[in-house]
């Protein structure tokens, strides 16, 4: 039996074998299967303990609910074994490499959680007198001048809560700023390259999209910029670009494309979640930026949580600056000044309104100031350069196996594969990403963007040691010439060894089935004669 | 540096077998003009030691809200948070993975949320609820949108009962739209507004939040039937979830969209974030609501498990087309929600919220006793309006010198409206004692004296 130098059985019949033994519980030893609480939980039961309350007069009025929730609970222990067993069916990138292109899947420093889980981070109101708070605007402060400074910008507006909304307050800044121009303008342009979340927030702000085609080697010309601006002269209002790109490239055209699109009135939104490749390297600023939110969750490792929460602050152009929503901080010489309302404002201050109630996610800013001061400048820039030197060290490990989209060139954190190679062997895209859950791998970011076929997108981040990449890249290898070769059962059913096998998404959609409803008591039918 | 694994001597080799002779190599495709050579303003790394000292001088600085008699809320609650919530939601599975895409490998997350969307639909009274919005007031602004999708027309009425805070939010994104408006009632503190001669047929939802911003329930059963009668929605907004626990749900009332702020159940104060949208609808919208939904399903084997369901109304899939932009929502603050529900229980909830309700009334009673102070509502549940004979402002930050943080002044959020000067917001959780509520009298009447 062939072993790799982990002692796993690499042949997909030894996986076979250790599937098909059956236990009577549906448990495999440490891979447990667990009910839902609804099915588990009490009524009558709880792992709370509350005082009972002594009689008084409510003061409801007529609004008193007549029954309980209908919802069970759990004990404490209930609860934990609960959550903890479920907790055992994820993948992690505290557990395995976790190279999801353009989601930046890094190391996430606990000392972090420590520090936004002190009393005076956690336990503080957003609306208590702000005299009670000085160390909560110092913080959002000092995170915002480490912002400002790494993107080379005078203004920051903070409270986006998280990628998305940050391209919303990006949006409707410059929507503010070309109305008090007196114009009015009804186009977005955006690359065809673009995460979905551009085209739908220049929708989402009233904007027609018009996509720009990428060039054969995956980047924009400005060229092509030109042309739509020419077509739809003096309609444009900005062009929303990601830099460095979603294929893993920096835009070499992006000043004059920028100054293209100032020079046309128009104003240039640049999505940042790639901005890890280029910390300490450049300031997106001296680029001739607009606007760009960071993603403090990706950049700035604060925890993804299966979802968020995120963090999304948008760093903005002077041009812009005037145009940021409430709250903000006004800095007279030391002394911080919280803008609140609009009967606070002074000089040219113009907010466009507000993003959220209250300041934002200030749990993720201390977790981001937290791994700023720790990488200090020079780790910053140090962790953009391996983040690079990562990506590409993958790239020439699989580029003579895997086809390069765009020619064999460096890239910049992330690495983008087409799936040409998997021609004629029968394995996808999708059925290729599934065999690497078996190999205990996330897969990477498939079919994204969608510029390329079958796009594949591998971001280790700075985070993986080389031994860590040797292994990724052997495995990588290992199941490419796997696939060329013909093994397709390999991939087919894959993945055979994590929790669940495929799960059928197309009746998950057709028949939606959104929440738990308690099936109807079966009927013991008497025998009949 | 302590998190990069690579040693010089990795990276020296790595660039050898990458073929290029620096790493400025790679970064080629920068223009010249802009390279950076060093951050020279910003300070060097630091030890985990120097940061901790750092950051806790920071934090040191800032009253917290266990340290003393504490009765903010307007949107934001303090309440006991079981220690199992905190240690669960840290283990790694959850921290540190990513949104579910990839469903054989994160049957964890997958799970908890679709446990969190049915406790948000049977807590909310609705068929069904998404995975989280990022919090109340952004929800808020996109039931609107969703109620402007199913009803085809353009008109928002605002509630003045609605968090100012929220209604911004709401105004910002929907006035911007072609055709969008929003009409916003004056502050009404006592739920005496006439909201129903607003509604015509050109609303497409009314917006009312109960229990309101300033504590007052609202019987929102006589909005609906209006709302009904004119093919617009209702959108009930709640910012204090633990009120449910004891109130007739939003859903029985015949809401059609129900959002509201979660982060009374399991998630800390964080001075404003991150906190969970809550959102749940009628089976019959679902194809018109934003953000993630979590769906049951079968593997290859038969068995079950769960997927991110209906993604064709999603950005990532429909792009410009897409019923919201949102992408990364509240995953892990949803957990929290989800692990403190289900220590609670609905029983655990409905004494959880008794709980909060005779201590409001407690309350209420002995600060109604203070000369010159009046409470407003007649019928509320942990959080009423008091009005002062002073400026809120002066009295508030008065309070804080005598060692209470004593509610929100009205004016902090509502200008212009000189009636609202004297007005404070004051809420009162599980976490109050019979010493708090007697310190809070006593520095008042101090204060008024």
């Amino acid at each position: 039996m062939t072993m790799n130098h982990q002692g796993r059985s690499t042949s997909a019949g030894e996986a076979g074998r250790s599937a098909s033994h059956q236990t009577f519980t549906g448990n495999r030893a440490l891979d447990m299967e667990e009910p839902l609480i609804f099915e588990i939980g009490h009524m009558d039961n709880c792992g709370v303990d509350l005082d009972e309350t002594a009689d008084f007069a409510p003061r409801l009025g007529s609004h008193m609910r007549q029954e309980i929730v209908d919802l069970p609970a759990l004990s404490e222990p209930e609860t934990m074994r609960h959550y903890v067993r479920l907790s055992r069916n994820n993948y992690a990138i505290d557990a395995g490499l976790y190279p999801l292109g353009s989601c930046t899947m890094k190391h996430n420093p606990r000392l972090n959680e420590k520090m936004a889980r002190l009393p005076g981070f956690a336990d503080i109101h957003p609306l208590q007198p702000i005299s009670t708070v000085p160390g909560a605007f110092e913080l959002i402060s000092e995170l915002a001048d480490w912002l400002m400074e790494l993107t080379g910008t005078n203004a920051v507006a903070m409270s986006p809560k998280a990628g998305a909304h940050g391209e919303q307050c990006g949006m409707m800044a410059i929507k503010h700023a070309i109305a008090a121009k007196g114009e009015e303008r009804s186009i977005v342009l955006v690359p065809e390259s673009a995460h979905g979340t551009n085209p739908a927030t220049a929708a989402l702000v009233g904007y027609k999209v018009v996509s720009i085609p990428a060039r054969d080697d995956g980047t924009v010309s400005v060229d092509a910029v030109v042309e739509k601006i020419e077509a739809h002269a003096g309609q444009v209002a900005a062009l929303m670009l990601t830099n460095p790109n979603t294929c893993g490239l920096f835009e070499p055209e992006v000043i004059e494309i920028a100054n293209a699109i100032h020079e046309a009135g128009g104003y240039f939104y640049c999505d940042g979640a790639n901005f890890n490749a280029i910390v300490g390297k450049a300031k997106p600023g001296d680029l001739g930026i607009d606007a760009m939110h960071i993603n403090l969750h990706k950049t700035f490792s604060t925890p993804h949580g299966g979802g968020g929460p995120g963090s999304g602050p948008v760093v903005l152009s002077d041009r812009l600056a005037p145009y940021a929503p409430l709250p903000f901080i006004r800095k007279n010489n030391e002394e911080l000044e919280v803008v609140e309302t609009t009967d606070q404002l002074q000089g040219n201050e113009q907010p466009f309104g507000r993003m959220t109630a209250f300041f934002g996610q200030m749990g993720m800013y201390v977790r981001a100031l937290s791994y700023m001061m720790s990488h200090g400048s020079d780790g910053l820039k140090q962790a953009s350069e391996d983040a690079v030197l990562n990506a590409n060290y993958i790239r020439v490990g699989l580029q003579d196996l895997m086809t390069l989209p765009f020619g064999e060139k460096p890239c910049m954190h992330e690495v983008l594969f087409d799936d040409s190679f998997l021609n004629d062997t029968g394995v996808s895209t999708l059925d290729f990403a599934k065999a690497m859950i078996d190999e205990g791998y996330h897969p990477m970011t498939m079919y994204f963007p969608l510029v390329v076929s079958g796009a594949m997108l591998i971001e280790p981040t700075e985070s993986e040691s080389r031994a860590s990449l040797d292994l990724f890249v052997a495995t990588m290898r290992d199941l490419v010439m796997s696939a060329k070769a013909g093994d397709t059962g390999r991939f087919e059913g894959a993945p055979y060894l994590a929790p669940r096998r495929r799960l059928d998404e197309t009746t998950a959609a057709r028949k939606p089935i959104l929440k738990w409803v308690a099936p109807e008591p079966t009927k013991v039918q008497p025998e009949t004669a | 540096m302590r998190y990069l694994p690579l040693s010089d001597n990795d990276r020296a080799d790595m660039l050898t077998r990458i073929g290029a002779d620096s790493i400025d190599e790679l970064f080629a495709d920068i223009p010249e003009a802009v390279r950076l050579e060093e951050l020279t303003t910003l300070p060097r790394r630091k030890t985990e030691m120097q940061v901790e000292r750092q950051l806790s001088a920071l934090a040191n600085k800032n009253v917290s809200a266990g340290s003393l008699p504490f009765f903010v809320g307007a949107g934001a609650y303090k309440h006991h948070i079981p220690a199992t919530v905190d240690h669960l939601i840290q283990r790694s599975e959850f921290l540190t993975s990513y949104t579910p895409y990839q469903p054989e490998i994160t049957q964890g997350t997958l799970q908890a949320l679709f446990e969190f969307q049915t406790q948000v639909a049977n807590l909310t009274g609705m068929d069904v609820a998404n995975a989280s919005m990022y919090d109340g007031s952004t929800g808020t602004a996109e039931a609107v949108l969703m109620a402007h999708r199913v009803t085809r027309k353009k008109k928002a009425i605002l509630s003045g009962g609605l968090h100012p805070q929220y209604r911004e939010v709401v105004e910002g994104i929907t006035r911007k739209l072609p055709g969008g408006s929003v009409v916003s009632l004056p502050a009404d503190p006592m739920g005496t507004e006439d909201i129903l001669a607003q509604i015509d047929d050109e609303t497409s939802c009314v917006v009312v939040q109960s229990p309101s911003f300033y504590g007052q329930l609202i019987d929102l059963k006589p909005i609906a039937e209006k709302a009904h009668a004119h093919k617009a929605l209702l959108i009930a907004v709640f910012t204090e979830v633990v009120s449910l626990g004891l109130l007739e749900s939003p859903g029985a009332q015949g809401s059609d969209i129900v959002v509201g702020e979660g982060q009374s159940i399991g998630n800390p104060l964080t001075f404003g974030g991150p906190y969970v949208g809550l959102f749940a609808t009628r089976q019959k919208y679902i194809r018109n609501m934003p953000g993630r939904l979590c769906g049951e399903t079968v593997d290859a084997e038969g068995r079950r498990g769960f997927v991110l369901t209906l993604s064709t109304r999603e950005q990532h899939i429909r792009r410009d087309k897409a019923t919201s932009n949102i992408c990364t929502n509240s995953g892990l603050c949803c957990l929290a929600f989800t692990i403190h529900m289900t220590l609670l229980g609905g029983s655990g909830l409905a004494k959880l919220a008794r709980i909060n309700h005779m201590n409001a009334v407690k309350l209420a009673d002995a600060l109604n006793a203070v000369e010159g102070v009046d409470v407003l509502n007649d019928a509320f549940f942990n959080e009423f309006t008091i009005r002062v004979p002073a400026d809120a402002n002066d009295v508030i930050e008065a309070l804080a010198v005598n060692g209470v943080l004593g509610g929100v002044p009205v004016s902090r959020l509502e200008q212009g409206n000189p009636e609202l000067n004297n007005l404070i917001v004051v809420a009162n959780t599980e976490v109050n004692t019979d010493e708090d509520r007697a310190a809070f009298v006593d520095a008042l009447k101090e204060v008024l004296a």
